[in-house]
């Protein structure tokens, strides 16, 4: 019900050229909004761990960033193949990328962890064939 | 320090430098993105290897104040165009990543 500033966008799957791209948007918004640098990083960091997961993991989703006066949530969404053992998955070094991935730098299995330890909190809702929906909210 | 002064005090080559200006504080090695992503600190210069458009993305959200290619790697015109436009300052040297630490190191 409360006021507040939306942002969303598509995140295309496979495209590791325009990957990060939400990331680098959203961050371009946040500075013009005039939010403290330490914020923005944050934000930067756990979004872009999570695009980039539904690039690579899910072939791409939706994302969601929603400014409250309080508060900034972050929502990805995809309909990729779920996460089986989010328990693993959340451990450091733990991936299931491909080698193709690994040459461009990704899969050291710490983009969850990240994303966990740069917001105040974070939910995921996942079910395997179906998809996976992470929330992160970044306290003000 | 400030970037410039990685080209006009310790030699290492611009590829660009939208941000030349930019303070320099301590100093990250690393290739692997997430690694990177979350224990590099804001203003780090960045030592790596690894060059692709996904560098500068990391570079710009991690907001480091500049990214090293080590080892003469290169990058592609086209991500330079991009870095250029993202405002990520590039440089480039010959030397492996420990030695340019070791000469950063001694300029900081
Ligand atoms: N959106 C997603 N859909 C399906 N599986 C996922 C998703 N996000 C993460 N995973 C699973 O969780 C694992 C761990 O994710 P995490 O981001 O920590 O590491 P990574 O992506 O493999 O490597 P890195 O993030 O270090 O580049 C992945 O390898 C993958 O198996
Ligand atoms: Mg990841």
């Amino acid at each position: 019900m409360s006021d507040h500033l939306n942002f969303h966008f598509t995140v295309d799957g496979d495209n590791f050229v325009s990957a990060g791209q939400a990331s680098v948007q959203v961050k371009k918004n946040l500075r013009e909004l005039g939010l403290s640098p330490d914020v923005i990083r944050k934000v930067s960091i756990a979004m872009y761990e999570g695009e980039i997961n539904m690039v690579i993991h899910a072939h791409g989703g939706t994302a969601d960033v929603n400014v409250y006066e309080d508060r900034i949530e972050i929502i990805l969404d995809d309909e990729g193949p779920g996460i089986k053992d989010v328990e693993l998955a959340l451990q450091e070094g733990y991936s299931t990328a491909s080698d193709s991935v690994r040459s461009l730098g990704f899969g050291a299995g710490m983009g969850l962890p990240n994303m966990k330890r740069y917001s105040d909190d974070m939910r995921i809702d996942t079910t395997v064939g179906v998809g996976t929906k992470i929330t992160m909210t970044i306290r003000l | 320090m400030k970037v410039t002064d990685l080209v006009n005090d310790l030699g290492f080559a611009p590829i660009c430098m939208p941000d030349p200006e930019r303070e320099i504080h301590g100093c990250y090695i690393g290739d692997l993105l997430s690694w990177v992503m979350g224990r590099a600190q804001a203003d780090n210069l960045w030592i790596t290897i690894m060059s692709n458009v996904n560098t500068v993305a990391v570079a710009s959200l991690a907001d480091v104040s500049a990214v090293l290619l080590a080892e003469n790697v290169t990058l592609e015109e086209s991500i330079v165009q991009t870095a250029e436009l993202k405002g990520v300052n590039i440089l480039s040297t010959s030397l492996s990543a420990y030695e340019a630490a070791v000469k950063l190191s001694g300029a900081l």
